[in-house]
């Protein structure tokens, strides 16, 4: 793919968006770390911080609109993700969970955005950073709450099956919960950040190559932008979900770990 | 069109393996539509259940799109 592009995109014609769009440079001269998903992730925890401690200021018993605002998405994590899915010691996540959905979210959303148009996650380490948060506390809380021998033994021996199928179960369960976790966990959240800003990028300057046609391609090119509009509205809606599939199965691992009956 | 005036065909370049995941993005979007289905029918058929079902229907459908999803990194990667 990167090849392809090298060799054939380049000249005159027209450029498909690629994996090497994501490469941005760093706006410093030789400073790696200076680039633009570094300083997303800066802003966005600027902007969350800011918004919070704005929202849970001047906290009434009557809100303000920012303050019911704030309110209904800490509630919202709380309860349908906390809540719901951890059960009765679901407190001590909370905190974790709503940083996660926040952070996540607000970081999603810079990819739509006029003027950022960049999400964060579509950059493979922060999601995977994310999933490593997330796996050693799901684990952590398990061995803590079980012992590791027990944790380990629940993982490896589920109850109920015959002996001779644990030759088949275990190393599945195995790597159920110490490599596809995580993996999936963070793959998830990166391609679907990653095909939708490639999505938009093609439709966007799909339309802006066809305006530099001939009249009859300079006709079709406002419906290239109509539907990069409303694929724009399309990817807000992955956004969110991505941000509440993230935060709703590390919810469900840690209630996983949790779960002390057997 | 230049190279129709010198009469050559241009070979065709790319890569197949955006054709595979095509072709492997099929499955996932069944699976999609059925979790999907599934869910609709229950929230028909008995509204109360809707808050327990919506975490259920969304689960499956992240495991089944992360196939998909899965294709598309490797279409990239390889």
């Amino acid at each position: 793919m990167l090849s392809y592009a090298a060799e054939v995109g380049k000249d005159e014609g027209f450029n498909p968006p690629d994996a090497g769009d994501f490469n941005l440079p760093p706006f410093i001269e030789g400073n790696e770390f200076a680039t633009k998903p570094i300083l997303l992730v800066f802003l966005s925890v600027i902007l969350i911080s800011i918004f919070f401690i704005l929202a849970s200021r001047k906290a009434a018993l009557v809100p303000s609109k920012l303050q019911f605002a704030g309110e209904s998405v800490y509630s919202f994590v709380r309860n349908d993700l906390g809540r719901e899915v951890i059960g009765h010691e679901f407190m001590r996540f909370v905190p974790y969970l709503f940083t996660l959905f926040t952070f996540i979210l607000v970081n999603n959303i810079f990819g739509i955005i006029p003027l950022i148009q960049f999400p964060t996650m579509s950059r493979i380490s922060f999601p995977y950073v994310l999933a490593a948060f997330t796996f050693f506390i799901f684990h952590y809380v398990g061995i803590r709450k079980q012992g590791f021998l027990k944790y380990m033994k629940e993982i490896m021996f589920l109850p109920g099956i015959p002996k001779p199928a644990y030759i088949l179960i275990t190393p599945l369960e195995l790597a159920t919960y110490f490599l596809v976790r995580p993996m999936t966990l963070s793959l998830r959240l990166f391609a679907n950040m990653f095909a939708g800003h490639l999505l938009l990028l093609v439709f966007i300057l799909g339309g802006e190559h066809l305006l530099q046609g001939v009249i009859g391609l300079k006709l079709i090119s406002p419906f290239a932008f109509a539907i990069g509009i409303a694929l724009t509205f399309f990817e807000f809606m992955v956004q969110c979900l991505q941000a509440y599939i993230f935060t709703l199965l590390t919810a469900l691992y840690i209630a996983g770990a949790l779960v002390d009956e057997h | 069109m230049k190279d129709k005036e010198e009469g050559k065909v241009r070979n065709m370049e790319g890569t197949l393996n955006l054709v595979g995941f095509g072709l492997a993005a099929i499955g996932p979007g069944i699976a999609t539509g059925l979790i999907f289905a599934a869910y609709i029918n229950g929230v028909a058929r008995q509204p109360e259940a809707r808050s327990v079902l919506q975490p259920i229907a969304f689960l499956g459908f992240a495991l089944a799109e992360a196939l998909a999803l899965f294709g598309l990194v490797l279409a990239f990667v390889l």
